[in-house]
């Protein structure tokens, strides 16, 4: 499986762990101070910046920006 | 130690010492974009696109500083304190997926074809994509019809902070008792959104897009940091991050449906189908038009990385705050008040409070401005220039079109703005979003199917556009709507307007495409290149 591959399941993945169904009612305090419908979506937040990390090491679209920045713009 | 810290409230509410803070604040504003002005080269392009001189950190800083208005400062706390804890994963968590996967996905691409091809503007891509001028012309008045309740949180949400701020507390009256009878001692509204609009139009009539850039700059930062300022010395006031929890109402730290109406808590479809309104910047002008004139493409990493962490650093504070304030303040409490009576009532140094202040005006403004700059160019390329050709006008000319097309966009928003005061902030933000969300099956098509035709974006634009009016007209102009009683079968209750208007607008991309004569070779040639 290519590493494209793998981030495209890694978002859908994401996208579904979005909907924390589990935790609706729960109101266990993290820390002393974080409800737990917080912490959660919070750790969402960096698991989505880590997600993005390796989608720009491992799927950066080489290709497309080198025809952007190789020659002459073709119109203006 | 001051000793305004010991000042009996009553004897705070009526220190203007927070609005003289403010003012100095507006006034460096002003400062630095009057330095900026002198890095102005007087050409249109340069009032038009200085971001093809910004680096990755300005970049972030624009390009979070204009997705992040009233609407994450102000609207988050009003929206946690009156629905609870769940508005953080409404808006905050997803657009950290979404927002950067739009960034990824539309702004590289985009970015290409701009640098290939010399767009700035979004309607001068979908023009070429779509092998019709007319289409500029349908999607011009939509997207200003759907910027004019962005621009209008940011403006009604800088007169309810000030409000909130100057006005009475307690027992004793605002700040100007003599000055504003009628809104016992408050600045008005109205006042403020005129000075705000004032100072942004100043600022960008000066510098133009280098101004608006160097100010985002500033004012994102100046916001993050007061932002967490305030969250330190609230939680303080409180007797600390566990103490100010203890007392909040139970009911908002879940999302359990609960209270009158079901207005506390968060429904399970409603949350589902909140997933779509991030996608909505993937049709910001604002955004398309970084995306297009950007530097390079590596300019990007840094935002699409960094996005989801600031959007993390403001709205976890913003939500614990809204949550605290169920604790503090009644029930019925504007929702558009509750940070700025939060910072009011709990911080007593008016310095502080008028930083804090500052730095929600920052957050207001810095949405502002990148927004009129847009529209005046678009207006002039898109609609003026194109029109008359470019040659039929001087540099000076075409600048002051665009400047006058900005005013009386300022003056509609403003008169808006008086008449819609009453409205939620963060309603009104998920309307403006969800029309733009609507739109992005446009963009994807655009980008990623070689079968999507210009018939199929014409179906789209309308079908979306329509759907989005019929729903926001059915909400009353802006308000939370998720009961479809007597309008739709009772299995769609609980799901966002945008469910039904992205739906139109895809399922019309797709089958109109279908249906109708393809793109030519060569536009498909230019748009899908092979390496």
């Amino acid at each position: 499986m290519t590493p494209k591959k793998i981030i495209i399941i890694l978002a859908i993945a994401l996208g579904i762990l979005h909907h924390d169904t589990w935790n609706w009612g729960n109101s266990d305090l993290v820390l002393g101070f974080m409800p737990m419908g917080l912490f959660y979506h919070s750790c969402y937040s960096l698991a989505a910046a880590i997600l993005w990390v390796f989608a720009i090491k491992f799927a950066w679209p080489k290709d497309l920006v080198d025809w952007a920045e190789g020659g002459d713009s073709d119109e203006s | 130690m001051n000793p305004e810290n010991f000042m009996p409230f009553n004897l705070l509410a009526t220190s203007t010492t927070p609005v003289v803070v403010i003012a100095i604040y507006l006034g460096l504003l002003l400062g630095l974009a009057m330095m900026s002005k002198l890095l102005f080269r007087g050409t249109s392009t340069d009032y038009f696109v200085a971001s093809r001189s910004i680096g990755p950190f300005m970049l972030l800083m624009s390009v979070f500083g204009t997705t992040m208005t009233a609407f994450a400062l102000v609207g988050s706390t009003g929206k946690a304190f009156e629905r609870g804890v769940g508005t953080y994963g409404l808006m905050a968590s997803s657009s950290g997926l979404i927002h950067a996967a739009c960034f990824f996905l539309i702004g590289i691409k985009l970015w290409s074809f701009g640098k290939k091809y010399g767009y700035v503007t979004q309607i001068q891509f979908f023009r070429d994509r779509f092998e019709s001028k007319a289409i500029g012309y349908l999607l011009f008045p939509i997207l200003v019809l759907l910027v004019i309740p962005y621009l209008l949180i940011g403006v009604i949400g800088a007169g309810k902070t000030i409000m909130g701020v100057t006005g009475p507390k307690g027992k004793a009256p605002g700040m100007f008792p003599e000055l504003f009878e009628s809104t016992n001692g408050a600045v008005p509204g109205e006042l403020t959104g005129l000075i705000i609009c004032l100072v942004v139009l100043c600022y960008i009539f000066a510098g133009g897009s280098r101004a608006a850039a160097w100010a985002n700059t500033f004012q994102t930062i100046v916001f993050m940091v007061m932002g967490l300022l305030a969250f330190y010395l609230i939680s303080d006031k409180l007797g600390g991050l566990g103490a100010a929890i203890a007392q909040a109402n139970d009911a908002h730290l879940v999302r359990d449906v609960s209270g009158e109406d079901g207005k506390i808590g968060v429904p399970k479809l409603m949350f589902l189908t909140y997933m779509l309104i991030p996608l909505s910047v993937g049709m910001f002008p604002h955004l398309f038009q970084h995306w297009l004139t950007a530097r390079s493409a590596k300019s990007f990493r840094l935002t699409v990385i960094a996005h989801p962490i600031c959007i993390m650093i403001v709205w976890v504070p913003c939500v614990l705050i809204g949550l605290w304030a169920t604790g503090k303040l009644p029930e019925g409490t504007s929702g558009g008040a509750v940070l700025a009576k939060m910072v009011g009532i709990l911080v007593k140094d008016p310095i502080v409070v008028g930083l804090v202040t500052a730095g929600i005006l920052a957050a207001i403004m810095s949405s502002l401005d990148s927004q009129f700059l847009c529209l005046g160019t678009m207006f002039t390329n898109d609609v003026v220039l194109d029109k008359y050709g470019r040659d039929r006008f001087t540099d000076k000319q075409i600048i002051l079109i665009a400047r006058l097309f900005v005013v009386s966009i300022v003056i509609i928003t403003y008169v808006f703005s008086i008449v819609l005061f009453e409205k939620s902030i963060f309603d009104l933000a998920v309307w403006s979003f969800s029309g733009f969300a609507s739109l992005t099956p446009l963009v994807f098509a655009a980008l990623y199917w070689k079968g999507a035709t210009k018939a199929g974006a014409f179906a789209s634009i309308i079908c979306a556009t329509v759907v989005w009016l019929f729903f926001f007209k059915e909400s009353g102009w802006g308000g939370e709507y998720t009961d479809y009683t007597g309008v739709l079968p009772a299995a769609f209750n609980g799901m966002m307007p945008v469910t039904f208007s992205f739906g139109a607008g895809l399922v019309a991309m797709i089958v109109v495409s279908l249906v109708t004569s393809k793109p030519a070779e060569s536009t498909v040639n230019k748009f899908f290149p092979k390496f």
